[in-house]
């Protein structure tokens, strides 16, 4: 289980986050929506510790985030950035394979290869992609060498930012029956960022939506419809008017 | 504004110039620590190696041969004011080998390798690549920073030695072409000058200089701002810190090695 208490996040003069509290389930799959710019990619840093809260504790399966071993923490997770974040000088096989081709879990070069080409298949990328190179692709076919590259290791906790952006409607849907499948079967800890409603009801267990710096409504995808909460209303039906402002 | 706040600017100029160069010395002291240890990135060292080192050797040599033979025809020029213009090879040998062969190679370096390892690694720091190097458990700093300096450190005097004997080749044509030197005597008279101290000082102050030139590329790369604004301003900024730390290194070497 990932416990979030109080995050607190500032740059400079813009306080971002200002005191999250979440909660994530082991095994369960917890969709953040939000407007863009609200901490969305911010608060899944802090998890990872690439970005250090201000304030708050994080914390998994107890232990504080902050004092656990590096290695080891970050050997359970995968992650898709939102803008894919591709090594551009390596293949996007070496891309995929990256884990699988160096530290505590190296192997073999054509077994890792092989992976990294199973992998792609599952995110709807033929096998001649493996041999180019990231910046010879589509921004779409990108993100998913991205999130090819995100579960290649089978982590146990894995993050999506924005996975479904760019994408066709139908790759969307691929995409999202994947991280679905992801959660069911693998029993992964899945925690999505998404803008797009199809894929929240796609995807999530959960449902949590960031505005303002804080958790706004939290619960299960079953309750996000009937809330009288005015901002979920607004977000999930995409309407102009509403209490979030169109200025932001 | 107030009578001291000139002052003030000025104190937190100096301030500020301390601050960043405590940073780099702490950078530098984390790949001190860090380079024995595993895992080892023996692919990207060896990328290191082959992009720092020969692919700088066209800069290195056509530097080095045209300071080369501009030395000698000012030594000459200088020279015969007080008859003395058969010093060439030898003012040619130790000012090539002594001063302009390491700093040059050291400059052309900065301006070459310096910012392209600030500008490719601030690149991968706007574009998240350093944070996803992070989460697949990889040390930015051992993946990126140690086989960069290691293979400036290393290739560096390699390439001072070339640019130094390619420098006075540049002196030897100019002389032996134009000023009526004879061929067997200017060699005779370089190799009869020079000692091992003079070659030794040159090789070290080259792995100097390759040190600093990668550090600080390295360094601002992952220092870099937001944007491809961020890129331009980190990659600017590492040429100029690069430069004058390595005429600053320079001035420090040549008056330990060389003031009695
Ligand atoms: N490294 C950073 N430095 C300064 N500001 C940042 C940084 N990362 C994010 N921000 C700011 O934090 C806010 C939230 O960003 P982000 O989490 O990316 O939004 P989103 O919800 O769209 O993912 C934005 O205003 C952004 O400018
Ligand atoms: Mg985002």
């Amino acid at each position: 289980m990932i416990a979030l208490t109080g995050v607190e996040k500032t740059f400079g003069a813009n306080r971002v986050l200002r005191g999250v509290d979440l909660q994530i389930a082991r095994g369960s799959s917890m969709v953040i929506i939000g407007g863009s710019g609200t901490g969305k990619s911010v608060l899944l840093k802090c998890v990872l510790g690439l970005v250090s809260p201000d304030a708050g504790r994080i914390t998994l399966d107890g232990e504080d985030v902050a004092h656990a071993e590096r290695d080891a923490f970050l050997a359970r997770f995968g992650m898709l950035f939102q803008g894919g974040a591709l090594f551009d000088s390596l293949k996007v096989w070496e891309n995929v394979a990256f884990r699988l081709l160096r530290g505590a879990r190296k192997r073999p070069k054509a077994e890792a290869r092989e992976i990294a080409i199973e992998k792609l298949r599952r995110v709807g990328l033929r096998p001649e992609v493996a041999d180019q190179l990231p910046g010879e692709l589509s921004g779409g076919m990108q993100k998913r060498v991205g999130l090819a590259r995100a579960i290649a290791a089978e982590p146990e906790i894995i993050f999506f930012d924005e996975p479904t952006t760019g994408l066709d409607p139908i790759m969307a849907g691929v995409i999202n029956e994947l991280i679905r499948e992801i959660v069911v079967e693998m029993g992964a800890t899945a925690m999505t960022i998404t803008h797009d409603m199809t894929s929240v009801r796609a995807i999530a267990d959960n449902v949590a939506m960031l505005h303002g710096g804080l958790i706004r409504w939290t619960g299960p995808v079953a309750d996000m419809d009937a809330t009288s909460d005015p901002y979920v209303q607004q977000f999930i039906h995409g309407r102009a008017e509403g209490p979030i402002a169109s200025v932001r | 504004m107030t009578l001291t706040s000139p002052l003030a600017a000025i104190g937190r100029a100096f301030l500020a110039l301390l601050a960043s160069f405590g940073r780099i010395v702490i950078f530098a002291g984390q790949v001190f620590v860090l380079a024995p240890r595993r895992p080892f990135y023996l692919r990207e060292c060896g990328q290191a190696l082959v992009q720092i080192g020969w692919f700088s050797l066209p800069v290195v040599g056509l530097t080095a041969v045209f300071t080369g033979g501009a030395l000698a025809l000012q030594i000459y020029s200088g020279g015969s004011r007080f008859n003395a213009e058969a010093v060439v090879p030898q003012i040619v040998a130790i000012g090539m080998v002594r001063e302009l062969g390491p700093v040059l190679v050291g400059l052309m370096v900065a301006a070459r390798v310096t910012s392209s390892i600030a500008a490719e690694i601030a690149t991968m720091k706007v574009t998240e690549q350093i944070d996803a190097l992070v989460t697949l458990s990889t040390n930015p700093m051992k993946y990126l920073t140690i086989p960069r300096v290691l293979a400036g450190t290393l290739t560096v005097p390699l390439l001072v030695g070339i640019g130094d004997i390619i420098g006075v080749m540049g002196g030897f044509m100019v002389a032996t072409g134009q000023l009526g030197f004879n061929r067997a005597g200017y060699i005779q008279n370089t190799v009869d000058f020079l000692t091992l101290p003079d070659i030794a000082s040159s090789l070290v102050k080259g792995a100097a200089f390759g040190f600093i030139a990668t550090l600080i590329g390295c360094y601002q790369g992952m220092r870099s701002g937001r944007g491809a604004q961020g890129v331009g301003a980190a990659t600017k900024t590492a040429v100029a810190t690069a430069s004058v730390l390595i005429l600053a290194a320079n001035f420090l070497l040549t008056s330990l090695m060389f003031s009695q």
